[in-house]
């Protein structure tokens, strides 16, 4: 059962991100990028790994992306009319390399050892990772809130006519 | 439960905290204080106070692991700390005039700055992953918008971008490393890391997956060859204190967190990472070279420069012995004072309608301004290596460590690279000396620019002719840590 749910997950985040990159309109490849994160939550899922399957939805298919889609439609984005020429040779390139990439990816995962492989014992439920973030990680956590505060400065400078 | 927090780990990120402190309290001033300028006064205060901190820690003499092994304070995380916080306080001292200049002076730059610095600073400690890419994100995303600071100029708006987007791409192809290894160790501790890795076989595909997109993703941050395309183009819209920045701190801290994750995470791998990291090195020093050569804009010039910097500063890492690792620290600490020299001069070109990035906008330099003239042939005399300058001790070190492990080859290779380089350092000793003087020649002082100037120029000069006390420094810093 697991594999089956698996494979369609993992089928339906592969797909939804080779549609991200062919769409030709800006809109439907955000709105394949959502069908990618929501799938990939179903993966979070099937890994025991509950909370961060929440937030990806919450987050990431959720809020961010209605900003995205948000964004582009205020926007008005014409239709991509393939503009950069100077750039099309970088897809002869770019394709070969991204296929040996995969390869060798594939070579790596398939002469993993089987015992390496362990499964997660328990859920990556709220309070675990709470106790984790607030004790092991507890400086890295304080760190981000200051990370947070200069993203958000970035784009008050960014944004604002007179500073 | 072990120890995860005691009172004394505020004591270890004291100099970090104060840094962060006065980021802070500039946000608030910006509102309150009209004078801009004066806010650079507030941020060298924070970066004196942060050093003091910097020096207590170091009078008490202890190691300390913070935060149950998430970072330490140590010899050698204090000397690059030192870099971090003396490359800032240079960069704002020659930055206060210019952005009145390019009328961008906000208190947010020099927040900025300081966040950035902080960032580096945690970089510089960080013994496990976690951290280690907190203080890395917060550098970088800080240092994103420093460049783009010059909002109503579209090459720094562009450079801004590029920076950013190349930024985020190898971020995430470190992230990919860290991740595997985190996969195999199931730890996010250097040490725990390096004990599971030695554990496996050297040809173990995993592993070398891991250290391959490790080695990218650092490849990136310190601009080497293949990864180092975006670096000329935002070295050249960045504003130019904020280049200088880029060129020492920065780069600096890219060299701090790459000799800590080589040397201890990954150190059972080196067989495997030395080779590839050689060929980066050849490529990395002849291409940035040979692309210089070709520039006449000065900051695209410098740009090129510190990429092949770049590659000498591996030979250090590829020797990987007590010489290597001390030639690291003492270069990057004598290349901040000697670029912070050259980019002073570069800063005070820019006048009120002359943009002064152009090779011939040096020309002549000598008739009008003498003393700034000499000044900047002893910076690039430096920059290329020569005696007595600081240059040469700092290349005579990573040379004579490449020579002792029986890297001969790289070593002939970095010597002609360095009498490459004088060619085109001696393009702008040219202009500078046997041009006449035009009437876009010509520099505005500040005093910030001034101290600069006298700082870089004290340092270089006596680091050239005394350089014992940096070298006792260096080999503490290096001894102690690994």
């Amino acid at each position: 059962m697991i594999e089956i749910l698996f494979f369609f997950f993992a089928a339906l985040a592969v797909g939804a991100a080779i549609n991200v990159l062919v769409q030709k309109h800006v809109l439907y490849s955000a709105l394949s990028l959502i069908v990618l994160l929501s799938s990939m939550s179903g993966l979070f899922i099937l890994l025991r790994a509950d909370f961060l399957a929440v937030i990806q939805v919450i987050v990431y298919a959720g809020a961010i992306m209605v900003l995205f889609v948000f964004v582009i439609m205020l926007l008005n984005l014409p239709e991509d009319e393939d503009g950069a020429d100077r750039l099309r040779w970088l897809k002869f390139l770019g394709i070969p390399l991204g296929l040996f990439f995969l390869f060798l990816t594939v070579i790596t995962l398939w002469n993993v050892e089987r015992q390496d492989i362990v499964e997660a014992q328990m859920a990556g439920t709220p309070e675990l990772i709470g106790r984790s973030l607030f004790t092991d990680y507890l400086l890295p956590f304080e760190a981000t809130s200051l990370l947070i505060l200069i993203a958000l400065m970035g784009a008050v400078v960014f944004a604002k006519k007179d500073l | 439960m072990d120890q995860f927090f005691q009172i004394q780990d505020i004591g270890a990120i004291a100099p970090e905290l104060e840094m962060a402190i006065f980021g802070m309290i500039l946000l608030v001033a910006d509102l309150l204080i009209e004078q801009k300028r004066k806010l650079g006064w507030i941020a060298l205060v924070g970066i004196g106070c942060s050093a003091s901190f910097l020096v207590l820690q170091r009078l008490r003499d202890v190691d300390v692991s913070a935060y149950g092994g998430m970072l330490v304070v140590d010899p050698f995380s204090a000397f690059f700390k030192f870099i971090f916080l003396l490359g800032a306080a240079l960069s704002i001292a020659i930055s206060l005039k210019y952005l009145d200049i390019e009328r961008e002076n906000h208190g947010e730059y020099y927040a900025l700055i300081l966040f950035a610095t902080m960032g580096m600073m945690f970089m510089a400690s960080a013994v496990d992953l976690v951290t280690l890419y907190i203080g890395l994100e917060t550098m970088a995303i800080a240092t994103y918008v420093l460049v783009g600071f010059l909002r109503n100029n579209q090459r720094s708006n562009e450079a801004s971008i590029k920076y950013f987007l190349l930024g985020a791409f190898s971020s995430g192809i470190l992230l990919y490393g860290m991740s595997l290894l985190y996969g195999i160790s199931g730890s996010t501790k250097f040490v725990e890391i390096a004990e599971a890795l030695s554990r496996r076989p050297l040809t173990d595909p995993i592993s070398l997956m891991a250290m391959i997109t490790l080695l990218a993703g650092m490849f990136f941050k310190i601009a080497a060859v293949p990864f180092h395309q975006w670096t000329p183009d935002a070295y050249e819209g960045a504003p130019t204190s904020i280049t200088a920045y880029m060129s020492v701190a920065v780069k600096a801290a890219s060299f701090a967190m790459m000799v800590r994750v080589f040397m201890v995470a990954i150190y059972p791998l080196r067989p495997e990472w030395v080779p590839i990291m050689s060929v980066v090195c050849v490529l990395t020093m002849t291409l940035g070279n040979i692309a210089a050569i070709t520039q006449s804009n000065i900051k695209r010039l410098l740009a090129y420069s510190s990429i092949s910097h770049a590659g000498y500063i591996l030979l250090g890492l590829i020797a990987g012995n007590e010489t290597g690792l001390v030639a690291i620290p003492m270069y990057l600490l004598i290349y901040t004072f000697t670029n912070i020299g050259v980019w002073a001069v570069v800063v005070a070109l820019r006048r009120k309608d002359v943009i002064g990035e152009h090779v011939d906008d040096m020309s002549g330099l000598f008739f009008k301004h003498p003393v700034s003239a000499i000044l900047m042939l002893i910076f690039l005399l430096s920059l290329a290596g020569i005696p007595p300058t600081a240059g040469f001790i700092a290349k005579y070190f990573l040379f004579a460590a490449a020579i002792e492990t029986g890297h001969n080859v790289l070593a002939v290779i970095a010597v002609l690279n360095a009498a490459i380089s004088i060619y085109f350092y001696f393009r702008i000793v040219v202009a500078m000396f046997m041009r006449e003087a035009t009437e876009k020649t010509g520099l505005v002082y500040s005093p910030g620019v001034l101290t600069a100037l006298g700082v870089a120029i004290l340092f270089t000069i006596f680091i050239g002719i005394y350089p014992d006390p940096l070298i006792t420094m260096a080999r503490q810093a290096v001894v102690m840590a690994f």
